[in-house]
């Protein structure tokens, strides 16, 4: 069991806090992601768990035991760096065996986990090699094997991936994935990409300039954002966002057309922005089009094809269509866009989503 | 390879076709410099197990040639073999037996008993190549009166303060050099700036205090009053944090999860890691210590506990005279030194080049 | 069972660091991890403070204290006596009108600036010129820089003991000189023939500049090769397509020389020369070694000055000692700061 749990932590350099109070609970056996743009505090926050970095304030605490006192090596997890951090010097075996040593663990004990670890992460062979004659793939499950032999309560990943080519990332994913299956522990992983965070993780939290914006699992996150940046953030291409106003049960477009939201709390008059995934909106065979857009690049992917252009009110829009299309540059097309189900409407000052009916 | 590959390469140039004039210069200046720097030395190396006698004589010859002898057949001195040119032109080798006015009184090898007079003139010694190495084992080893250079003991103590200096020197700077590269702590920056500013204090400005100083901890003629003082090099210290500092902070935090203490990441990790510093650090430090001189001249006064460079600079001031005696015990001195640069010699010159201190 | 050095030498230092590793952990749980800090800098800082700070110091004290003992408490305070026996000369360019101390005092001083000022610039062009060479396109690069660095790698001792011998009354240089003229008047026509060569006392006769001129020569023998290295390691460093481009513009060598690799290696050129400033300056051992100051005080340097007041002899005068040190650091501080201004400025411009 291990159970973690943040309390209102805070993190500050000096003068400069870049954790402002995070609060959130992780629960046993579950794999959660953080994920925010680059210098947002992901690697900060998990570098706090991980014992690397003091807590300013707040409190972090595992199976309902306060850590903030409790020096890394003690706190019982295991963390995969995204340089990897193999120790250069030593070979697989040894960078395998370095923790455990320390822990004056027996040495059959030792070999058996070591062994173990390695044949599961196919690094068997590569056991008397040095990281520096391993490829990027290899040292990944070299960095992996490292935190599996200790058998943490709590495995840390900082965008462990980052390093690899894409089709490797692919791959590693899976295999990240698997560990996880079989292990079954708790697992935290940072990474900027929402790719992964939405393909591994059974949770995510949304991090932005130090807050937590929205945790949740990953369609709840695609279906119910709670503010304009989950929505810009998590789905891609982006979610397109359209100004307005607000009117009963409906948003009035700046080009004057008025689509149907289903969603309640605004008042009319109220300034919003309508967002519209790429994915959802259609060209528009029949009736009144919800918007006009003169397409200005297409991007033909066989399988399925993107139109940019711009709207008569000079609003940015992209759309995703199944297959291929007819639609070329310069072309005006009349769109649908999609159902009110699918559109989400947030307060333009405060960015928050105005609730779903 | 062909051929003309071998001659080009021989005959590359600065991408012109012939030799520039300024290509000539430059071999006349490198072979020049060649006489002037390496001359010296190679000269005394051949020169050090030459004779007494051709050393006084500044036999200009390379090799080691002395006068053959025979055995008096009388019991007496050794007697000096020469060449005489009879006067049809045909030679014969005869043994010298005494002066008679301008004439020599000799006899032919092998006939003792024929003792004849012929000119001096038309004698010439019959040398033959006899490198002497007695110039080495005498004072070393020998029992004569010139065995005023204890070698093996000066060996000893210069390889004991040597490297227990530079072990020291090592594992101190080192772990300072981490402490200033790894950590945040107070008056860090103040102490690093220190450390830099103390290169600037000459240790020759010191003299009398740091004498006074490892007199009254009770050193002098001790060989730890020569390493002692000098192990906190500013400049290791420096060379080391900068190097350290290359190495990825994730590396320490990686091994602070897997339950290293501080000692052991220093150990098992940031000593490894940080190899070549340490071991320019190690070569420079080597060279300190073996060439010293005047820290030692000052500290140790009795000669059981003379360092190399010490026993030396005595050595030439008792025998001037017996000059073959002092270049064969100069030899043996910067021969160690030598035999390393020899092995060493990229690693040394890079070093210090990418460092640039000494 | 066989054992592989290499994994021999592992275990070793594994051992010895786990060896000290308990005590280590213990200490660390008991101040906590950052603070093993302090517990690093530790060794060197006792070390610095107990023989470089610590005397530095003292200097000044001793300066002001008389008598021949080495025990600091029966040393009594003499106030600024030492400094006025060393200070106190009619003329401080004739050293000979000055006291004992004074004398030996100003004629190390005189001797080591001009020393320095001699021998620093000739090495700095030398070691440049060389330097320059090396860098051009030759072959064996690294045996040639390896030649010139040899010489560094010698102790002062036997630099010393080798140029005593060649350059011995009946040394091999006097030798080979005589042979040269000797050969010179058997081939050349009568005109052209020289006086027989008599031979010199190089490194003793008085009357001559020998002595100091074979001091600085020995020195800068020594010691090019490395000033040599770091010069050449600056010329390494300026990128190769600053003279290319400049190729393309048509500037001539001797341009590309005073407008490209002159200002960029400034930097390197004022290493060197702060570098060896400081340690002409400090000048002693093959000077001591080769001639003992002689001929006379003909090559007495400020350093042999220091080291015999306080060490040579019967009357240890160790205060005077002190106070020459103050002196030098003084004189070394102001040369210190001169330079700095200097190269300020020289980089303001
Ligand atoms: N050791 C540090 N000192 C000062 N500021 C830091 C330090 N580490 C991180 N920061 C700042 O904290 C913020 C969060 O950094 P980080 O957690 O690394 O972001 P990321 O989400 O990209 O991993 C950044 O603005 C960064 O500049
Ligand atoms: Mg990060």
């Amino acid at each position: 069991m291990a159970r973690l749990e943040l309390k209102q932590v805070k993190k500050a350099f000096g003068p400069v806090e870049v954790i402002h109070g995070i609060d959130l609970a992780i629960d046993h056996g579950e794999f959660v992601v953080f994920v925010g743009p680059s210098g947002c505090g992901k690697s900060t926050l998990l570098r706090m768990i991980a014992g690397l970095e003091d807590v300013t304030a707040g409190e972090i605490a595992i199976d309902g035991q306060g850590v903030n006192n409790v020096p890394a090596a003690e706190r019982g997890l295991a963390m995969v760096f995204q340089s990897y951090a193999l120790y250069p010097h030593m070979s697989v075996r040894q960078n395998l065996s370095f923790g455990l040593e320390n822990l004056k663990m027996p040495k059959a004990e030792i070999k058996h986990r070591v062994d173990e670890a390695a044949r599961m992460l196919r690094l068997d062979k590569l056991l008397d090699r040095r990281p520096g004659q391993l490829s990027g793939g290899q040292r990944q499950r070299v960095a992996i094997g490292r935190a599996v032999v200790r058998e943490p309560r709590i495995f840390l990943f900082d965008e462990p991936l980052s390093n690899l080519d894409a089709e490797l990332r692919v791959q590693m994913r899976v295999e990240i994935g698997n560990l996880h299956q079989r292990l079954g522990n708790t697992m935290i992983y940072v990474t900027h990409d929402q790719v992964e965070a939405m393909t591994m993780a059974d949770r995510i939290a949304v991090l932005r300039d130090g807050r937590l914006e929205q945790f949740g699992k990953p369609l709840d996150l695609y279906n119910r954002p709670a503010n304009l940046f989950v929505a810009g953030f998590i789905g891609s291409p982006r979610m397109n966002f359209l100004d307005g106003t607000f009117e009963d049960g409906a948003v009035r477009l700046k080009s004057g057309e008025r689509v149907a939201a289903a969603c309640q709390g605004g008042k009319p008059g109220q300034a919003v922005k309508l967002g519209v995934r790429p994915e959802h909106i259609s060209l528009s065979e029949s009736g009144t089009p919800d918007a006009t857009l003169s397409v200005s690049l297409i991007e033909q992917l066989g399988g399925e094809s993107y139109l940019h252009g711009t709207l008569a009110s000079g609003e940015e829009l992209s759309v995703r269509l199944a297959g291929q299309t007819q639609v070329s540059r310069g072309d005006k097309v009349g769109l649908s866009l999609g159902t009110p189900a699918a559109r989400h409407v947030f307060d333009a000052a405060s960015g928050l989503v105005l609730a779903p009916l | 390879m062909g051929t003309g590959d071998v001659i080009r390469f021989l005959t590359r140039t600065r991408g012109r076709g012939r030799l520039h004039w300024s290509d000539w210069l430059t071999y006349a200046y490198l072979i020049l410099s060649l006489l002037v720097v390496v001359l010296p030395i190679m000269w005394m190396f051949l020169s050090s197990v030459k004779s007494p006698a051709a050393l006084v004589e500044n036999d200009p010859r390379i090799l080691p040639y002395t006068q053959l002898t025979v055995p008096s057949p009388t019991g007496g001195r050794d007697q000096n073999v020469f060449v005489h040119t009879r006067t049809d032109g045909s030679t014969v080798d005869v043994a010298f037996v005494g002066p008679r006015g301008v004439n020599a009184r000799v006899y032919e090898l092998g006939k003792p008993d024929t003792v004849f007079e012929v000119p001096r003139t038309s004698l010439a010694r019959k040398e033959v190549v006899d490198p002497r190495w007695e110039n080495y084992t005498e004072p070393t080893l020998g029992s004569t009166q010139s065995r005023t250079f204890n070698f093996l003991r000066y060996f000893w103590n210069s390889t004991f303060v040597t490297v227990m200096a530079t072990l020291l020197t090592l594992i101190v700077n080192a772990m300072a050099g981490f402490a200033l590269s790894k950590y945040k702590f107070r008056g860090r920056d103040a102490m690093a700036l220190t450390i830099v500013a103390t290169l600037l204090i000459p240790p020759t400005v010191i003299l009398v205090p740091l004498f006074m100083t490892v007199s009254s901890l009770g050193m002098l003629n001790s060989l730890w009053g020569v390493i002692i003082p000098t192990i906190a090099t500013p400049t290791g210290v420096f060379l080391l944090r900068q190097y350290m500092l290359t190495i990825p902070d994730e590396l320490l935090e990686a091994a602070r999860m897997d339950a290293a203490s501080e000692w052991k990441i220093f150990w098992r990790i940031i000593l490894p890691l940080a190899l070549p510093a340490l071991s320019v650090l190690a070569i420079l430090s080597v060279m300190w210590r073996w060439n010293d001189f005047m820290w030692p001249l000052i500290v140790l006064t009795q000669s059981e506990v003379f360092t190399l460079q010490l026993g030396l600079s005595t050595f030439k001031g008792e025998l001037n005279d017996n000059m073959h005696y002092l270049l064969a015990m100069t030899v043996l001195t910067l021969l160690p030194v030598t035999l390393v640069f020899v092995f060493l010699q990229k690693h040394i010159t890079s070093g210090i080049a990418n460092t640039g201190l000494k | 069972m066989q054992v592989r050095p290499q994994a021999a030498f592992e275990w070793l230092w594994k051992t010895a660091g786990d060896v000290l590793d308990g005590p280590m952990r213990a200490l660390q749980r008991h101040i906590g991890a950052h603070r093993m800090a302090y517990v690093f800098l530790l060794p060197n800082l006792l070390v610095f403070g107990l023989f470089s700070f610590w005397p530095m110091i003292l200097n000044f004290y001793i300066a002001f204290t008389g008598g021949q003992s080495v025990i600091l408490a029966d040393r009594p305070l003499v106030g600024l006596d030492n400094f006025r026996e060393l200070l106190a000369c009619p003329s401080y360019l004739d050293p000979r009108t000055c006291g004992v101390a004074g004398y030996s005092f100003w004629t190390g001083l005189w001797n080591t600036l001009f020393f320095a000022l001699v021998q620093v610039p000739l090495m700095i062009v030398v070691a440049l010129a060389t330097a320059l060479i090396l860098n051009r396109d030759i072959r064996a690069r690294g045996f040639w820089r390896a030649v010139y660095f040899y010489p560094v790698m010698l102790s002062p001792v036997v630099v010393a003991v080798i140029w005593d011998w060649i350059l011995k009354r009946r040394g091999i240089l006097n030798a080979a000189l005589e042979k040269a003229v000797e050969t010179w008047n058997a081939i050349a026509p009568t005109f052209l023939m020289m006086a027989d060569y008599r031979a010199i006392n190089w490194l003793i006769d008085a009357r001559s500049g020998w002595p100091m001129f074979w001091v600085i020569f020995v020195y800068t023998w020594a010691h090019l090769g490395f000033y040599m290295l770091i010069l050449l390691a600056g010329l390494q460093a300026i990128p190769r397509d600053l003279y290319e481009a400049a190729q393309m513009d048509g500037t001539s060598k001797s341009r590309q020389f005073w407008r490209i690799t002159l200002p960029l290696l400034m930097p390197t050129m004022i290493v060197v020369l702060v570098l060896s400033l400081i340690r002409a300056f400090q000048v002693f051992d093959e000077v001591y070694v080769l001639t003992g100051g002689g001929p006379g005080q003909a090559t007495k340097m400020m350093i042999q000055h220091i080291y015999e007041s306080a060490f040579i002899g019967d009357a240890k005068r160790y205060g005077i000692a002190a106070a020459s040190s103050v002196l030098v650091a003084l004189l070394l501080m102001v040369l210190t700061f001169l330079q700095l201004a200097v190269t300020r400025k020289k980089a303001g411009n």
